[in-house]
């Protein structure tokens, strides 16, 4: 079975600190790590490729030091990296980057798993992995922390707020993954010294994965962002003191004040 | 000239510091408090190849030279200083002798579990009166056909207790002395005649256990005498060459660990007004601190490049295991003082890290022995 991994490589924003001057990240010597919740779609890529046979796919778009988190999943046990990375694919939105991710996962010759984090931790928009599933035009189950394979389908568990669903799907389909799925193993030392040896990692550019210009990065991003600010504060809450009786009556009294009763 | 580490030591150095930020730092405390020897630390550290870090494929390592294991060092080291001793014990010390001296029979047949952490090693040189004078060793070893009979015993083993493979070292012929007398032998645990002693109460380390080892008419196979017979001390002194370098890592990441405490608390703690961080004194503290150790961290990393490269370091090595032991001392006593009454509190962990520093200066050469090393080095240039 194939199994492929689309990752994001992120600023660590726990580590990130804010400017108490401007209140904006500070990005200046902030580490990059694998998205934590691609690291669970990573493990569980690995697990069922212990328990089934297999390969493990990483992709990734992106700049050419996202190559470090390719090369750290090849450590984690992935068979093979793919980092698409080319100038034109800089300003993608989330479906120029479903498109492009789609497109090279076909010209890999398509696969039986894909495995997604929930969503990333600086974009926060968990869109990637279903509009890579609508490219692809396979079936997604988001949210997923389990997932048990029988005959080419899947039974997963989908989290919700207030308990689960179990659902089942046919194979090929894509599972978006939560971090409660598993805890990401750490990469074998040995492993670690051997990530970096030749033939571990491809480098595709916008003309090996064969697409047009105006489908991809900025070109190919509908989203237009308007602008960007941070929210304003929210002034310090009131605290009522005395009996409850008094507290009731000078509640009251405000909301009146107010109008609001 | 290139200060950078390469990417594969870079996330080697990611991969055991988050190892031990979230398993290593869980235990710390607890295994000092209770001397508890983390035999399930030890494992998931021998699963993920951190006790063969310095050793080839071939011999089951990781491949990652003396740079990837200082690296490793220093990061176990920032959080847990009993943990670092066992590994140093085992990869820098008691396998390292064989990876150094070993016939290729013995690199197979004992190198290869040590270093994929099937097995733990352990090296005895010292003795009730054999401590910084080596050569004063009373075990004895005398021939009998294919075999040697092992009487004497050694103290303050670390890993002594649970060692599989321990290296030895005992005396052939007290006419030659300490060139040409000595042997070192590879010992098996359970070889009849072969028992563990006593075990020690410590001041700091208490998670990492100290045993003595008794061997009353112990049989060895000729085929265990390690390095050439006569060569014992050879053997040993090479082999506490390379120790010195792990253990310098050891300590700057006890070091770091201090820095980082006292700084946080220096911020965090206000006095008079004001953060404590603001006084002069303090800053005095943490600028000496944190220049003591960027010089130690350093030369550590040059003295394991130069082992890596091939070159001679026994002169770095032991100047190493003098500076940077004396310097995690300087950094703990300053972090305690920084943190006032509070540091000397059981509930913080920076009275461990006082302890646990100490034995830096002590164990694997006093700092009065790296400095008889360093001037015997040094005189010989001139």
């Amino acid at each position: 079975m194939r199994i492929v991994v689309p990752l994001k490589q992120v600023p660590d924003t726990n580590n990130v600190r804010i400017d108490p001057k401007r209140g904006t990240l500070i990005r200046e010597g902030v580490p990059s790590i694998i998205n934590p919740e691609d690291k669970n779609a990573l493990e569980l890529a690995l697990s069922v490729k212990a328990a089934r046979g297999g390969e493990v796919i990483v992709i990734s778009m992106g700049p050419p030091q996202a190559e470090e988190a390719l090369r750290e999943a090849v450590a984690m046990g992935a068979d093979k990296a793919i980092l698409l990375t080319d100038r034109a694919f800089a300003g993608a939105d989330t479906l120029a980057t479903a498109t492009t991710l789609g497109t090279a996962i076909r010209k890999l010759g398509g696969c039986q798993l894909i495995l997604c984090g929930r969503q990333a931790i600086d974009g926060d928009t968990a869109q990637v992995g279903p509009q890579l599933a609508e490219n692809l035009g396979v079936p997604q189950v988001t949210y997923v922390r389990r997932l048990d394979l029988e005959d080419g389908v899947a039974t997963v568990e989908r989290e919700l707020e207030d308990g689960h669903e179990v659902i089942q799907v046919k194979l090929p389909a894509l599972f978006t993954v939560t971090k409660e799925a598993n805890k990401p193993r750490y990469p074998h030392a040995r492993a670690i010294m051997s990530c970096y040896g030749p033939g571990k990692l491809e480098c595709w550019s916008l003309a090996d994965v064969g697409l047009s210009e105006e489908t991809v990065g900025l070109n190919g991003s509908p989203t237009k962002v308007k602008r960007t600010f941070s929210p304003q504060p929210k002034g310090q809450g009131e605290m009522l003191s005395g009996t409850k009786q008094e507290v009731v009556k000078a509640l009251c009294r405000r909301l009146r004040g107010r109008s609001l009763l | 000239m290139d200060f950078h580490f390469t990417k594969e030591h870079q996330l080697l150095r990611k991969m055991v510091r988050e190892f031990a930020n979230d398993v290593l730092a869980r235990t710390a405390a607890e295994i000092d408090e209770t001397g508890r020897w983390p035999a399930e630390n030890v494992k998931l550290m021998a699963d993920l190849g951190l006790f063969g870090l310095p050793f080839p494929h071939e011999y089951g390592g990781a491949g990652a030279g003396e740079m990837g294991y200082a690296i490793a060092l220093e990061e176990i080291g920032r959080v847990c200083t009993s943990t670092g001793t066992i590994v140093g014990a085992h990869t820098g010390i008691g396998a390292m002798a064989i990876y150094l001296c070993g016939t290729e029979d013995q690199k197979r047949k004992y190198l290869l579990p040590l270093a994929r952490g099937e097995k733990l090693a352990a090296f005895a040189l010292t003795e009730p009166n054999a401590g910084s004078d080596a050569a004063a060793i009373q075990t004895m070893a005398v021939r009998d056909g294919d075999e040697f009979v092992l009487n004497g015993t050694k103290i303050w083993i670390t890993n002594g207790d649970v060692a599989d493979v321990v290296t030895v070292m005992a005396v052939t012929d007290r006419g030659l002395g300490a060139r040409g007398g000595v042997t070192a032998f590879i010992v098996e645990k359970g070889t009849p005649g072969f028992e563990v002693g006593s075990l020690e109460h410590k001041l700091g380390i208490r998670g990492s256990s100290t045993a003595e080892l008794v061997f009353n008419d112990c049989r060895i196979p000729k085929d265990n005498v390690l390095g050439d017979f006569g060569a014992g001390f050879i053997v040993a002194m090479k082999t506490l060459d390379v120790g010195r370098i792990g253990l310098g890592a050891g300590c700057i990441g006890g070091a770091q660990a201090c820095l980082d405490a006292a700084c946080r608390f220096a911020k965090a703690r206000r006095q008079f007004g004001k953060p404590i961080a603001d006084n002069q004194a303090i800053q005095w503290m943490i600028a000496d601190m944190a220049t003591e150790l960027e010089i130690a961290r350093w030369f550590v990393y040059r003295t394991a490049w130069m082992m890596d490269t091939g070159q001679k370091f026994t002169r770095e090595a032991a100047m190493v295991k003098l500076y940077c032991s004396e310097m995690a001392s300087r950094a703990a006593n300053k972090c305690l003082q920084i943190h006032g009454g509070m540091g000397y509190m059981k509930s913080f962990p920076v009275e461990r890290m006082y302890r646990d520093a100490r034995i830096a200066e002590i164990y694997e050469g006093t700092s009065e022995v790296q400095r008889m090393v360093i001037a015997g080095q040094v005189l010989r240039q001139y």
